[in-house]
This record gives structure tokens, C-alpha cells and sequence, in this order.
């Protein structure tokens, strides 16, 4: 069923990627940041501090789109016990956790000038604590558990009841009064966010998720290689 | 118009750490992967140089060696 993403197949084409997909991600970023600092208007209420918001917001996305990745994945080779899911799900976590850390501290960032603290412990706020706390243990626990069969196991366990959090993130802001403002950016109602603000943030998003994906051909190659050196000594 | 975009109105510090942390963080992880990859390049280029001719023929039957070794070559250049 999941022979076409046998490792064997797909290396020969993710090795190769990378280096287009680092050129990419460098011009997209670019023009995300010359629109993000430079060309996008100030906030009429929050001033030039919502330019934050280009580094907050989607890191923020993408960190939590990550984790949603690695559960669907962990669940997927659960049920059909594919080691192959196990290792795309493990390469995608660091870029995940960076992700978090980035949101976190930039969200701190611009709390700062526009809540007048670094720190609250807010519903999204600490639901997004939560979550990195979840990619610190499925992280820890790929480097702690040394037989692969338990590794694989604990992962996809914390993982999934990571996954739990998720919806609690998404809607916090709407469940519980919170210092965070509600989303601006809706993809099933209209957005609040003007379009002068939007394509800054579509940018920046598209640079991050490039990013991401940079991140786990490496990871992902690096994990083969490190099959493969085993595989070198059973010859 | 330099003043504004270095200062933004007050703001200048939290904009312009926000991106700093950002990039910085890329930059680290990019290049903490990075190294990783090239380890595990040198080491699998190491133990294949180690093999005898049969074991080497073996080996570079699977595609999948042989392009470790290339792109390790590409990686260097």
C-alpha cells in the first residue's frame, strides 16, 4: 500500500531537492522581508510593532501544522506498523520545535509594547507552552529509548496525546476571555486582516513552510544515511 | 527615512529582535542539521572505503549507496 514511499525510492529525489528548495525558500524570504519590514503599512493602534506579526503568526502555524503532521503520521504507522512514517514523522519534529520556541518568544516579544508584559499566563499562551513541552518529550524520547520498537511506540503515544491540545490552541481564544486577540485569518469566514497585512503574512508563511521542509529532507536524508550505515555492517 | 526604519516610531528594538531571534534560530538549525548530515556522510564514506571488493560490489548494487557517496562529493564542492 505504501510502497511508493519506500526510503530507497524517494532518496534519490530528496537528496537531490534540497538545494532547490534552499534557493527557494532564500528568494521567498527575502521578498517576505523586504514586504514584512519595509513595504507593509503601520497599525493604526499597535504602530510598527505589528510587523511582529510576520514572525509571530507564522511560526505559530506552522509549528502547530507540524505537530498535526507527526500525530497523523505516528497514528498512520501505528496501525500499520510502517517504520518509514515513524522516521518522516521523527525528521519533522526539530523544525517543529524551532518553529514553537519562535512563536513563543516573539509572541513574548510583542507582548511587551502592546500588553506592557513579557509574560501572562494566558489560554494560548500556555497551550502553546504545552505544545512545545510535547515536542521536547517526543524529541527526548527518540534519543532515550534506544531499541527502535519502543522508541516507535512512546513517540506515537506522545504524539498522539499531544494531538489533544491542538483544538484546545486553536480555540482558546474563543473558549476562555484571553489577553490574545481572536484570529484575523479564516479560511472558512471572511478575515478581518486588510489585504496589505495578508500578503506580507502569505509570504512569510510560504518562506517558513519552505524552511520546514529544508529542514526535514536533511533530517529525513541524515536518518537514511544512518540505516544505511548500520546496513554496511551486515554486509 | 533611515531613523524610521531603524526606530519605528519607538518600536524599532522589538521588531528588530523579533527578526534577529528568528533568522538566528534558522540559522542555527540549519546549520546544526547540516553537520549532522555531513557526520553521518563521512562516517557511511569511511566504513565503505573499510569493505573488501566483493562486499563493495554488494553494496553499490542498491542505489541508495551510491547516491550517499555522490552527494557527500557534491556536499564538499
Amino acid at each position: 500500500m505504501f510502497k511508493i514511499l519506500e526510503p530507497n525510492k524517494i532518496f534519490s529525489i530528496t537528496s537531490k531537492a534540497t538545494k532547490y528548495i534552499f534557493f527557494l525558500f532564500i528568494v521567498v524570504l527575502c521578498i517576505g522581508l523586504v514586504e514584512a519590514l519595509f513595504l507593509s503599512p503601520e497599525d493604526y493602534i499597535q504602530s510598527h510593532s505589528v510587523r511582529i506579526m510576520y514572525v509571530h503568526v507564522p511560526s505559530a502555524w506552522t509549528s502547530i501544522g507540524i505537530f498535526l503532521l507527526i500525530a497523523l503520521l505516528s497514528i498512520i504507522s501505528f496501525i500499520f506498523k510502517n517504520k518509514n512514517f515513524s522516521i518522516i514523522a521523527k525528521s519533522l519534529a526539530p523544525s517543529g520545535f524551532v518553529f514553537n520556541i519562535v512563536a513563543l518568544v516573539t509572541g513574548s516579544i510583542w507582548g511587551k509594547p502592546t500588553w506592557g508584559t513579557w509574560w501572562a499566563w494566558d489560554a494560548r499562551i500556555t497551550s502553546m507552552l504545552i505544545l512545545l513541552l510535547f515536542y521536547s518529550m517526543y524529541i527526548l524520547a527518540w534519543r532515550i529509548f534506544s531499541e527502535k520498537e519502543n522508541a516507535v511506540k512512546i513517540t506515537s503515544i506522545i504524539a498522539i496525546l499531544g494531538l489533544i491540545n491542538v483544538p484546545i490552541i486553536k480555540f482558546s481564544v474563543d473558549w476562555w476571555s484571553t489577553l490574545h486577540q481572536s484570529s484575523s485569518v479564516n479560511i472558512l469566514s471572511e478575515s478581518s486582516i486588510h489585504p496589505s497585512m495578508l500578503l506580507p503574512l502569505l509570504i512569510m508563511t510560504a518562506a517558513f513552510s519552505l524552511f520546514s521542509l529544508l529542514i526535514f529532507l536533511m533530517k529525513y536524508n541524515t536518518e537514511l544515511i544512518k540505516i544505511k550505515n548500520k546496513g554496511l555492517n551486515r554486509l | 527615512m533611515i531613523n524610521e526604519v531603524i526606530f519605528m516610531k519607538g518600536y524599532g528594538l522589538y521588531v528588530w529582535s523579533a527578526f534577529s531571534f528568528t533568522l538566528i534560530s534558522f540559522a542555527s538549525l540549519y546549520m546544526l542539521i547540516k553537520i549532522n548530515l555531513v557526520k553521518e556522510q563521512n562516517k557511511f564514506a569511511a566504513k565503505f572505503g573499510l569493505l573488501s571488493k566483493e562486499k563493495v560490489k554488494v553494496a553499490k548494487i542498491q542505489s541508495t549507496n551510491r547516491e550517499i557517496l555522490v552527494n557527500r562529493i557534491s556536499s564538499k564542492i
